[in-house]
């Protein structure tokens, strides 16, 4: 579907808010995320060609209901109609809103639609998927795109969450005030992996994936809308505003990993960068320290040097320290390493890495080598330095990883013995 | 992340499968493919035909030297795969373990490599 991206982005906008509207008026979750889907779907096609209603949202309220009732209907006549004719509803004709359909509803329902869509009885991979659909108004065509799996698997997917939702008969409320900053954590850690999963993408075939990334911010900012005083949701808008910022550098348009210290800075988003830093800085000044902050923090230190040697290395290594005491995590003692390196000099570096060989799963991560390769290449110690790139490179399962790995072992190649290596096999 | 499901077997387990038991087996594939099917993990798969049916390609000097075979000759090949999309690599060998071949030939589990990445 070649839409305009101005209704794309309005139908994405109105999604959770007539699936709120539904919810309340029907309950069935399940059916209603259904009924919503089909008046998005039926919007795409009739509004470019019918021009857009009055009042869209109520057109999409009115449709959606519509397709409720014939649902109900049909379920109770035990028939079912695949009706692509019924499915036809005029677009003026659909236009009679009732009252409180004119009216925007008296709270904002995306908060509690996000909250019921990452309930921790769903897998990661079942919250990411309904998040996006329920709430972020994607059609499962496109959240299958993004996430590179068949269409018919990713469908499975969200019926499968749907009604694991329906079998707990989680209600659609807010939860309890004691269970709210829990039920937000899992909130934000999905959109966190929503914003990651694009933002690792690369070229080319990654294309539809890389949206994900506007998509998460988009929700992001909705929620940071809903709850500005909430020092972790800012927290994370400019984590995301600040490494979104760098996007435009950190790959060759063939897909080659740069590395942060050698991106061209000129190339970084500016704008994200100052919406970022004026976020976070007004978070650290008013709200309780949180891990999405500190982080924000430790990019925004990054994204304000002009030149790699400029980095505030200090400021980040106390950021860390910070960092590990609040959220401690072997990912963020592995950034940590790099810190203390850049500071007190590489072996202080690879000490803190020594301590991450004790955890089996870090033992065998690609990162690990990674990490304690480019320390020891710093130490200058380019024969072990190398084999780490080399060990690393083998170990890591992403294409664009394992070449720039492979392209630094081999720069430490000595000269005249500069080998070819085979994937899989290097030695 | 993605997992390929290398599923091996000879000429032995593949008559087992066409034989008596054989019935029995398929229905316990078909069992688990419904399962992944509706879990949301399936990705694909398909049975290989037997070996017997292969070509060869191997470029001599950059000239293309087609050979049939190899034929059932080797203790166990390729007889079929599966990709599934889980949560972590112990589920995928969990499937694998499952899986009723594995009582006769191995599998082998395997990650599919991705073309995003990271900086670093």
């Amino acid at each position: 579907m070649s839409a305009d991206p101005a209704q794309v982005d309005l139908l994405r906008r109105l999604a959770p808010r007539v699936l709120g509207a539904l919810v309340r008026r029907h309950r069935r979750f399940d059916a209603c995320e259904d009924a919503v889907q089909e008046a998005l779907l039926a919007a795409a096609v009739q509004w470019p060609r019918e021009g857009l209603p009055q009042s869209p949202q109520a057109w999409l309220i009115t449709v959606a209901s519509r397709r409720l009732a014939d649902q109900q209907r049909s379920d109770h006549a035990r028939r079912r109609r695949e009706d692509a004719a019924a499915a036809q509803v005029p677009a003026d004709e659909a236009v009679a809103p009732g009252p409180e359909d004119e009216q925007p509803p008296a709270e904002d329902d995306t908060l509690t639609l996000l909250i019921l869509c990452c309930h921790p009885a769903l897998s990661p991979a079942s919250q990411l998927a309904l998040t996006l659909r329920a709430v972020g108004g994607l059609t499962t065509a496109e959240i299958a795109g993004a996430f590179l799996v068949p269409e018919a698997t990713m469908a499975q997917r969200i019926s499968r969450a749907k009604q694991r939702l329906k079998d707990i008969d989680s209600p659609f409320a807010m939860p309890p005030e004691a269970e709210r900053a829990e039920r937000m954590r899992v909130v934000l850690h999905v959109l966190y992996l929503i914003f990651n999963e694009g933002y690792i993408a690369t070229s080319g075939p990654d294309l539809q994936r890389s949206e994900l990334t506007r998509e998460a911010i988009r929700l992001t900012r909705a929620v940071h809308a809903l709850l500005p005083g909430d020092g972790e949701v800012a927290g994370l808008l400019a984590l995301m505003l600040l490494t979104d910022a760098r996007r435009p550098a950190r790959t060759r348009a063939d897909g080659t990993l740069i590395a942060l210290a050698e991106q061209d800075r000129g190339l970084w988003n500016r704008a994200y960068i100052e919406e970022g830093t004026a976020l976070i800085t007004d978070a650290l000044a008013r709200a309780s320290l949180g891990p999405y902050q500190l982080q924000a923090a430790i990019a925004a230190v990054h994204d304000e040097a002009l030149r790699a040697q400029d980095t505030d290395w200090q400021q980040i290594l106390a950021l860390y320290e910070l960092l590990a005491r609040v959220a401690p995590n072997p990912m963020v003692t592995l950034n940590h390493a790099v810190a203390v390196a850049m500071v007190r000099g590489p072996r202080a570096g690879l000490d803190l890495l020594a301590t991450l060989d004790a955890d089996d799963r870090m033992a065998a991560h690609h990162r690990l080598d990674a990490v304690r390769a480019h320390l020891l290449e710093m130490a200058g110690d380019h024969g072990a330095a190398r084999d780490g790139y080399r060990s690393a490179a083998r170990r890591s399962t992403s294409l664009p990883e394992q070449r720039y790995l492979e392209a630094r072992a081999a720069r430490l190649d000595p000269p005249g013995q500069r080998s070819v290596p085979t994937a899989g096999a290097t030695d | 992340m993605k997992y390929m499901l290398l599923i091996y077997d000879n000429a032995q387990s593949r008559a087992t499968f066409l034989g008596e038991q054989g019935e029995e087996l398929m229905a316990e594939i078909d069992a688990i493919m419904q399962e992944l099917t509706e879990s949301g993990e399936l990705v694909g798969g398909d049975a290989l035909a037997d070996p017997s049916n292969t070509k060869t390609i191997r470029l001599v000097d950059g000239v293309p030297a087609i050979t049939d075979g190899p034929f059932a000759e080797a203790k166990e090949h390729l007889g079929g795969y599966l990709i599934v999309d889980c949560e972590s690599v112990e589920r995928a060998a969990e499937i694998a373990r499952r899986w009723p071949s594995a009582r006769f030939t191995p599998l082998e589990v395997r990650p599919l490599m991705d073309t995003s990445g990271a900086e670093m």
